[in-house]
């Protein structure tokens, strides 16, 4: 186990956060946002973390960064619990782990420059002097393109995908190992959004960092994460590299997401399942049903569905699935017709 | 002049402009775009391009006293809605034309029931209603009616919610709806899908494509998705700056696009058969209070030459449904 552990950067391990709302006559009412969620990421990875609005992707990105503090559950970095809020943890984890936002516009300050902006990371986790920020500053510009001519703009007068340029520098001037990157490109079209991945990809490289990518863009995961995660009311339903994914879903969920994805090319067509059709939608998760969250939409609904809710099978290695439909297979070794 | 008689919106050389601090915004500069009579069409471009503002130029729902339109002409069935009076205009606006908008939320008064939403929609456009005293019932059962044939769950119950109790996709389905509860023969669809997820989207989409085939109504689809158009379409116009740069079904404009907008902007689209992504396109969208006298996009191209630009090139059939308005073809 031990040498697992060396390799993984961060391991989830049945990370739960409810959010309490409100009372009735049965007791306290919670939002169960993560519900039971294990995760790990190995180091210099990209794992893509995607699920409908709803399904807890965002709280898990907080909680890992700390702006919560899990219900019940462990969260390991690098071998040590972090599993509290920011307030609580070291100096030296909070400058490992950064974050990057969905929207630039309301996550940079518009009162401020963009040298300030990015002195605040360097003042706090370096060591860098205060006479040579500026050099450094420059230089995190320089990395993601920008010329130094941004330092002493706003970042109201940029545009969308230059204030995101700048959200990941900001991220990138602790020298971090790990980024959290919450729908970097969800606001931004796709010619922008092209130039955002890529110089993403880049820094990944040559700076050795690994990335927890969350995002509901289906396509835009199979080009930049190793491994994906499928995400439904708080639970992870499937896990696996990128390429399989793709090529053999098996959770009727994951299967309806293909499915609903637009595409470009004959040969993606080819790709979506016929079958999982999307319906229905994604409950509340206040009122998270009983057995298989899913079973309500699932076109191969059996009746232990709505009873058990599924354990985590192991289908083949780095291929992991939340199914009843592969604990038969398990059993029986039979062949699914599709 | 007498328009052909399948074509229903005929758009020519229109310039929008926005009255601004410091001079006008030229955004529209000369869009062409037609629409015939039971088509959908897709109209793609990205965000600040001009989409919704042609759109709202066929409603004639520009912000008032912002805007000069100091050329071009849109036909509506043989006539200039530019020139239209007020009383026509609401004719229009009331029983030929409908528009869902990208933001259901911000669509649906939520002080008001959705049955008395619906209900007067179907009110002031219905040509079935007359004065007689069972109107108030026949109106609640043409909106349930409506609201099963979007597919909503239990109609009834539904028009006494309010829209901040039903969820976004809900709420898209009751926009939809209400454009459809009237006849109408052109439907403008403003980013329908954008704002919800893709399984919700590709749900909406299926739905209003159901919808225009049965009731053999035309559709404007705008998107910034080309895979949403390829879908759903018959034609599609690429726009870029307000201008339209290349129009043709989606089968040739996926097998041969020729602007190198389009090109840049196929390239950038992710995949979901893998084989990474290209850099995009460099450069952003000009300036519109002082854009290029030229092509408008003729600062991001790779392939300009001096004539780019002079004059702004026009639309040229290079072969038959494609259209494309860039100098490197006309050589």
């Amino acid at each position: 186990m031990k040498q697992t552990t060396n390799n993984e950067i961060l391991k989830i391990e049945k990370l739960k956060k409810y959010f309490h709302i409100g009372k009735d006559k049965k007791g306290p009412i919670y939002v169960r946002a993560v519900d039971g969620v294990d995760l790990n990421i190995k180091h210099g990875e990209t794992l893509g973390l995607v699920g409908e609005s709803g399904s807890g992707k965002s709280t898990i990105a907080y909680t890992v960064v700390g702006m919560y503090r899990p219900t019940s559950g462990q969260i390991m970095f690098k071998g040590k619990n972090t599993g509290m809020e920011a307030s609580r943890r070291s100096l030296s984890s909070k400058k490992e782990i950064q974050i990057v936002f969905q929207d630039p516009g309301s996550s940079l300050n518009t009162r401020q420059t963009i040298e300030q902006i990015l002195a605040l990371p360097l003042r706090i986790h370096t060591q860098i002097p205060k006479r040579q920020f500026r050099e450094k500053i420059v230089e995190l510009l320089e990395k993601v393109e920008l010329s130094p001519d941004y330092l002493y703009k706003s970042p109201s007068l940029i545009g969308g995908g230059e204030k995101q340029m700048v959200a990941i520098a900001r991220a990138m001037a602790p020298n971090p190992s790990l980024i959290i990157l919450d729908e970097p490109t969800s606001a931004l079209d796709v010619s922008v959004q092209a130039k955002i991945i890529n110089k993403l990809i880049d820094l990944q490289k040559e700076m050795n960092l690994s990335y927890l990518f969350i995002t509901h863009d289906l396509s835009l995961m199979r080009n930049v994460a190793n491994r994906i995660a499928i995400m439904y009311l708080g639970k992870i339903c499937e896990v696996a590299e990128s390429a399989t994914f793709f090529e053999k879903p098996l959770h009727p969920y994951t299967q309806m997401l293909i499915s609903s994805v637009p595409v470009i090319t004959e040969e993606e067509k080819k790709l979506k399942p016929k079958k999982a059709i999307s319906i229905g939608e994604i409950p509340s998760p206040v009122n998270i049903p009983l057995g298989c969250s899913f079973h309500l939409r699932c076109p191969y609904k059996m009746s232990i569905c709505s009873k058990v809710d599924p354990e985590m099978i192991e289908f083949s290695p780095e291929h992991i699935v939340r199914c009843h439909l592969f604990a038969k297979l398990e059993n029986k070794k039979q062949e699914r017709s599709d | 002049m007498k328009t052909k008689e399948n074509i229903l919106l005929n758009i020519k050389d229109l310039h929008v402009w926005y009255r601004v601090y410091g001079g006008f915004l030229k955004v529209l500069n000369g869009v062409h775009l037609m629409v015939r009579e039971g088509e959908r069409v897709g109209l793609v471009g990205e965000a600040g391009c001009g989409k919704t503002t042609t759109m709202k130029s066929i409603l004639q729902i520009l912000p008032p006293g912002d805007f000069h339109i100091p050329r071009g002409q849109i036909f509506y069935k043989g006539q200039d809605v530019l020139k239209m009076s007020f009383k026509e205009l609401q004719r229009l606006r009331s029983r030929e034309i409908a528009m869902i908008f990208q933001d259901p939320t911000a669509a649906l008064n939520p002080v008001f029931i959705i049955g008395t939403q619906i209900g007067d929609v179907i009110k002031y456009s219905s040509a079935v209603l007359e004065e007689n005293v069972h109107q108030q019932e026949k109106i609640k059962m043409l909106s349930i009616k409506t609201l099963k044939e979007v597919s909503l769950p239990d109609p009834e119950r539904m028009l006494i919610n309010y829209s901040f109790q039903l969820s976004g996709g809900m709420k898209q389905r009751v926009c939809i709806a209400m454009a459809i509860c009237s006849a109408r023969n052109l439907l403008i669809a403003d980013e329908p899908g954008t704002s919800l997820d893709v399984t919700i989207q590709d749900q909406i989409m299926r739905l209003l494509n159901e919808l225009v085939e049965k009731r053999n109504t035309a559709i404007i689809l705008i998107t910034h998705s080309l895979a949403v158009a390829r879908e759903m379409t018959d034609r599609i116009y690429v726009m870029y700056a307000g201008t339209i740069v290349e129009t043709a079904t989606p089968e040739i404009l996926f097998k041969n696009p020729v602007h190198p907008y389009t090109k840049g902007l196929l390239a950038s689209v992710p995949k979901i058969s893998g084989g990474g992504i290209s850099n995009g396109i460099p450069g952003k969208l000009p300036s519109y209070l002082n854009p290029p006298s030229g092509c408008r996009f003729q600062p991001r191209c790779e392939q300009e030459s001096p004539i780019c630009s002079e004059k702004p090139p026009q639309l040229f059939e290079i072969e038959k449904n494609h259209l494309v308005a860039c100098y490197l073809t006309q050589r």
